[in-house]
């Protein structure tokens, strides 16, 4: 599962930085109260892209993951 | 002594009639009833009609001697209106109500769902229609007084129910004192509250949600169509709820959510209601309208069920057997399924035709229905209050997504009654050609309505014992199936054969239907002649056939009607 989806998805380096730097930004520009809120509409839209429920459970398990 | 209050209750729009009770010392000495039904809510009422419509007495017992108060449950769905159609009701309904079919969420002042019910033209009924509790109530009760099976007696509270062996002993207290009454069964219909469930210390599964609502109807003129609205976290209640209806004879309802924390008994003060309706008004652009409060309440949401309904001679149905939110209208609605359903499935038991594993399988068949019920209506609970932390910051997430994305906005539907399938019924046929047959209603399916002509169509036509849809243009049904059906009825099972496709009587048959266009083999899915749809007393599929023949018919009544 990971596997697969690493071949076939992955951000290439610098997109991946790009990706850091614009989620960090937006958490702050939500602001404390609504980062919560922020991540969870990103993630219900990511998830809607994604268009697999079966790839989002194993996402959701993997960021469960050492909290 | 049980005294009832004799004081009509208040209200701006009904005409309560407070009746006489009903005093043993008035009457002779009665043996054991058959049935005896407690509560004379939608659940008891449809009971009683059904089970007189298979010839069996039952006793009704009201503790109140007038209908319910406030309108409680107001919207009545198409299979509601079918089963209440049976019972000789539904044109009353009809006449009093206003039927509907759009839904509306908004949020942030923006309409972000919209929800249009389908409407087929084969359809006799609306999706929904809205009439008040307490003239439904006033139609039952009047279809009851007509018929001789049914002895309604109010102010008569059951204090206790004593299970012997086979057969139950009830207390009845009236005002002017106890009486003892035995039945062979005792249906507990006395609502959500059943004091019958809380003597016998049942246990439901299931949850219980936290948020409370109130319930309020108004009397105000507002200029809107019979839709239903629902606004989300709007600035006079963040975070909450409100739904609006529009009831007949000018009434609105108005639900809204209580903040976290506040007790019924704060959030029903008259100031309170005051404001917040006063609120609600100008946020939907009529600030200042006068109105009227008729009446008022306090619910929460549950979604709760017996695991079994039936208890040696106790069966239980109804709100008394479960308890299930209001998102959806699953109230009453459910309350006519279970009813109808108990009824037809006591009454051969009552009959003999069959044994009490039939009881059982309305059990099945009901509770299976109820859990169902339980699992589509947890998911609009957890959007209307949602039960923690995570939820909250989903449906709120929904709600911010839903002003720009489309793809979130069916999260708005709450998931409307329905008429359960009993796919799995023991009663299901398993020798047929159910799997075979392309389109039209399947094993435990509701039938699905058809119409014939003007003013006609075959839900009209079928109903009060089985029915044998049977495809043909032949003159006559084949001599085999005439047979078998007539040794059928000779041992006392109600069977209705009704023939489609010919445009004179067919011999062998109850009724024709011409059905010239074909359009009603086509929407059964029966590709030739000697095709043939079996239907319960509760018009639930339970066998059918592309070509039927009479060892398969046979095979079907033994499967329908266990001994």
């Amino acid at each position: 599962m990971t596997h697969t989806n690493s071949v076939t998805s992955a951000l290439t380096i610098p997109d991946l930085e790009t990706v850091y730097d614009t989620l960090a930004t937006a958490i702050d520009q939500a602001g404390q109260d609504k980062a919560s809120l922020f991540l969870v509409k990103l993630a219900l839209l990511n998830a809607n892209a994604l268009a697999n429920a079966d790839v989002f459970q194993a996402h959701v398990q993997a960021a469960l993951q050492d909290l | 002594m049980h005294t009832p209050t004799t004081q009509a209750r208040p209200s701006i729009y009904y005409t309560y009639e407070v009746f006489k009770p009903w005093l043993a010392s008035e009457h002779p000495q009665q043996s054991r009833q058959k049935v005896v039904i407690v509560g004379s809510g939608p659940a008891g009422m449809v009971t009683a009609l059904e089970l007189a419509r298979h010839g069996v007495a039952s006793v009704v017992l009201s503790s109140e001697l007038q209908f319910s108060q406030g309108s409680r449950a107001i919207c009545f769905t198409r299979r509601s209106m079918e089963i209440l159609q049976q019972v000789g009701v539904a044109e009353r309904m009809t006449e009093g109500g206003l039927p509907w079919r759009f839904g509306n969420s908004y949020y942030r002042g923006q309409r972000v769902f919209r929800m249009e019910a389908p409407h087929d033209a084969d359809d006799r009924f609306f999706p929904i229609i809205n009439v008040q509790q307490q003239f439904m109530e006033e139609y039952l009760h009047d279809a009851c007084k007509a018929n001789p099976l049914i002895d309604f007696r109010w102010g008569n509270k059951v204090n206790k129910v004593d299970q012997k062996d086979g057969y139950a002993v009830l207390e009845v207290d009236t005002p002017e004192g106890v009486y003892t009454l035995e039945s062979d069964w005792v249906v507990a219909a006395d609502g959500g509250r059943s004091g019958i469930r809380s003597a016998m210390n049942l246990e439901m599964e299931g949850a219980s949600y936290e948020g409370f609502f109130v319930i309020a109807d108004i009397k105000v003129d507002l200029p809107l169509p019979t839709e239903r609205l629902a606004y989300f976290d709007p600035d006079w209640n963040p975070g909450n709820t409100i739904l609006m209806h529009r009831e007949p004879n000018g009434i609105w309802r108005v639900d809204y959510q209580l903040p976290e924390g506040e007790t019924p008994e704060e959030a029903l003060k008259p100031e309170s209601l005051k404001a917040r309706i006063d609120a609600q008004l100008a946020m939907i652009g009529h600030a200042g309208a006068k109105w009227e409060m008729d009446w008022s309440s306090v619910y929460s949401a549950r979604t709760l069920t017996l695991p079994d309904f039936v208890y040696g001679s106790v069966i239980f149905t109804g709100d008394a057997a479960h308890l299930l939110p209001i998102f959806g209208v699953r109230g009453a609605n459910t309350a006519f399924q279970d009813a109808q359903s108990l009824g037809w499935h006591l009454a051969f038991v009552v009959k003999g035709l069959a044994s009490q594993k039939l009881l059982a399988n309305h059990s099945a068949e009901r509770v299976g229905a109820a859990r169902e019920i339980i699992e589509e209506a947890g998911k609009s609970t957890r959007f209307m209050t949602p039960p923690s932390k995570g939820f909250r910051l989903l449906r709120d997430a929904v709600l911010s997504l839903s002003l720009t994305q489309a793809f979130v906005r069916p999260l708005y539907h709450w998931r409307t009654s329905r008429p359960h399938e009993y796919t799995h019924s023991m009663l299901n046929s398993t020798g047929d050609d159910n799997g075979l047959f392309k389109t039209g209603p399947a094993h435990g399916a509701p039938p699905q309505n058809v119409r014939l002509g003007v003013n006609d169509f075959l839900l009209d036509h079928l109903g009060g014992g089985f029915d044998l849809l049977y495809f043909t243009d032949a003159p006559a049904i084949p001599d085999a199936l005439q047979q078998t059906i007539q040794a059928a009825r000779t041992q006392g099972m109600p069977l209705r054969v009704i023939a489609v496709g010919s445009p004179t009587p067919v011999t062998g048959a109850d009724t024709t239907l011409a059905d010239a266009d074909g359009h009603l083999r086509q929407r059964y899915g029966v590709p030739a002649n000697g095709g043939a749809y079996l239907l319960r007393p509760d018009q639930h599929i339970c066998a059918r056939w592309l070509t039927l023949d009479a060892t398969r018919l046979q095979a079907a009544f033994h499967t329908a009607l266990p001994q």
